[in-house]
């Protein structure tokens, strides 16, 4: 890609990324991503999708290469601008990650609690994104019971309640039905057409084709960056998670 | 920040259980012991006030007749109002000697056959400090016999005493603060280790270290009350028990373990010290452990 090194949101170069002394499990990842961008992850259980993604929400630190968020350095980044980096990320974790013992409200208004957002707001913007997916009716419901599609669009709702300049999402559609996955994508969509890049992890073959967003494809460690998505498709079900 | 709403189950935690009550039998040591040095300081400088400006002279009976003895008398009390730094001095009656012994002896009714000494109350000036031995060897050459028996030596050793005993009591303070700081530094340590998923979240969603070092700041704090409350609450009645024993007491063999309105309020303060002792060290545990992660 030949993009400004400034206009990009995300920026990576030669990455790799190894746990303790164990192999490398990215290697020499390239990429960048433009600000409004949309993009799809996909690959085999194991290639290093949810390590590529915790790079991009600084969750990791790469053993080695340049990682740039927001034309910032990160290897240069001090500990304290770090969180403020974040709130610009939004994060759509795979396994939720929500805190079971706040409400479905508590746990969306957290981003905005963080930031310092006052509570009448708070309370408005939450109620109203809730709302929209579907939830209205569980603000105080608890995650732990709650279905997995409720929490899925809970999680949701956290990473998007900032309006991040980067979505990040794992498998943001594996526990709800094809109309509600439809409607988050389009959910999706909308925060891309106002400018969010959005990058989502997923296995759900016709929300790809239908979309027809970037498609990058991680194997082994390897990064295809323009991966066909026919060719992704293509591979054997037992292969793909 | 005492209303703020927490976004960790800190209320949850069975350590934040453990916690008021081991700052309660904290405080309730730390006012037990400030109460005493208070008591024993106060005690100190009444003494000191009353007797470092005052000597008294003693003059061995030795002469048969009262004559001859009002005359070393005399001449002694010419030498100490002569004497530089002395303000007055007086002649100790019989009468008032024997009073003074009453307690020990019981009824003197056969006082003058006892070889009494005589006594001279003798009162110094203000930063007066003579010279006790050049004085006593002059009242010996006027008056044979005399000595000085000075109250600031036997007042120094016992003052020395008390600084001793209230070096002791600043140790077993320090001990105390230093349990409660480790005790909260283990529990706030233990707190991050349990919600250290929800605290990786809340990282993730951009919370500063002191957003969450708050949090825990917050209830160490509250429960630094709620100890510190309940242990002043025992102490309280501990003291004025002690208090109404030592008035029970026969006078002058216990010092006057009576507090005023001073004492009492910095003794209301330890709580709230304590409390914000326990949510400074939660704070800086939080964001010293914190620092570790990236």
């Amino acid at each position: 890609m030949n993009t400004k090194a400034d206009d990009c949101v995300v920026r990576f170069e030669n990455v790799g990324l190894r746990y303790g002394l164990g192999p490398e499990v990215l290697q020499d990842i390239s990429l960048s991503m433009t600000a409004g961008s949309f993009h799809f992850l996909i690959g085999a259980s194991g290639a290093g999708k949810s390590s590529l993604l915790k790079l991009m929400y600084l969750a990791l630190k790469p053993s080695r290469g340049l990682i740039s968020m927001f034309g910032r350095d990160i290897a240069v980044t001090g500990r304290r601008e770090l969180p403020a980096l974040r709130r610009r990320i939004g994060v759509v974790f795979q396994e939720f990650r929500l805190l079971p013992y706040l409400s479905a409200f508590d746990n969306v208004a957290l981003p905005l609690r963080v930031a310092g957002v006052k509570e009448n707001d708070i309370r408005k913007h939450v109620v109203e994104l809730l709302s929209w997916v579907g939830l209205k009716d569980h603000l105080e419901a608890r995650p732990p019971t709650m279905s997995g599609g409720q929490q899925q669009r809970v999680a949701i709702a956290r990473a998007i309640i900032a309006r991040p300049k980067l979505l990040l999402a794992d498998e943001p559609t594996g526990n709800v039905d094809d109309q509600m996955a439809l409607r988050i994508m389009h959910l999706f969509e909308e925060l891309n057409k106002l400018g969010t890049t959005i990058v989502i992890a997923t296995h759900n073959e016709s929300l790809v084709r239908r979309l027809g967003h970037h498609c990058m494809r991680l194997e082994k460690g390897n990064l295809e960056m323009n991966a066909k998505i026919s060719s992704v498709f293509g591979l054997t079900p037992e292969t793909v998670t | 920040m005492l209303t703020r709403r927490t976004d960790l189950p800190l209320d949850s935690d069975s350590l934040s259980r453990f916690l008021p009550w081991l700052i309660a039998f904290m405080v309730f040591l730390a006012v037990m012991t400030l109460a005493g040095v208070m008591a024993l300081n106060a005690t100190a400088s009444r003494w000191n006030k009353g007797i470092s400006g005052a000597l008294t002279v003693q003059i061995a009976p030795l002469e048969t007749s009262v004559e001859k003895e009002e005359m070393r008398l005399q001449a002694a009390l010419t030498v100490l109002h002569a004497t530089p730094g002395v303000a007055d001095a007086k002649i100790i009656s019989d009468a008032e000697i024997m009073a003074l012994l009453e307690p020990w002896l019981g009824a003197l009714g056969k006082a003058k056959d006892l070889p009494l000494p005589h006594l001279i109350d003798v009162e110094l000036e203000d930063g007066a400090d003579p010279d006790t031995a050049a004085l006593t060897r002059r009242l010996e050459a006027a008056a044979a016999g005399a000595s000085i028996d000075d109250h600031r030596i036997w007042l120094k050793r016992l003052i020395n005493l008390i600084r001793t005993v209230e070096g002791l009591a600043a140790a077993v303070l320090a001990l105390v603060c230093l349990s409660t700081v480790g005790t909260v530094i283990f529990t706030t340590r233990t707190g991050l280790a349990i919600h250290r998923e929800a605290i990786e979240v809340l990282h993730h969603i951009g919370a500063q270290d002191s957003y969450i070092a708050e949090q825990f700041a917050t209830r160490a704090l509250m429960l630094g009350l709620q100890g510190g409350g309940i242990g002043l609450a025992l102490a309280i009645p501990s003291l004025l028990g002690i208090g109404h024993l030592a008035t029970q007491m026969e006078t002058g063999l216990l010092p006057d373990f009576s507090l005023s309105a001073l004492h009492w309020a910095v003794l209301a303060g330890l709580p709230p010290a304590v409390a914000v002792i326990a949510m400074l060290t939660a704070h800086l545990t939080v964001t010293k452990t914190l620092i570790k992660m990236i």
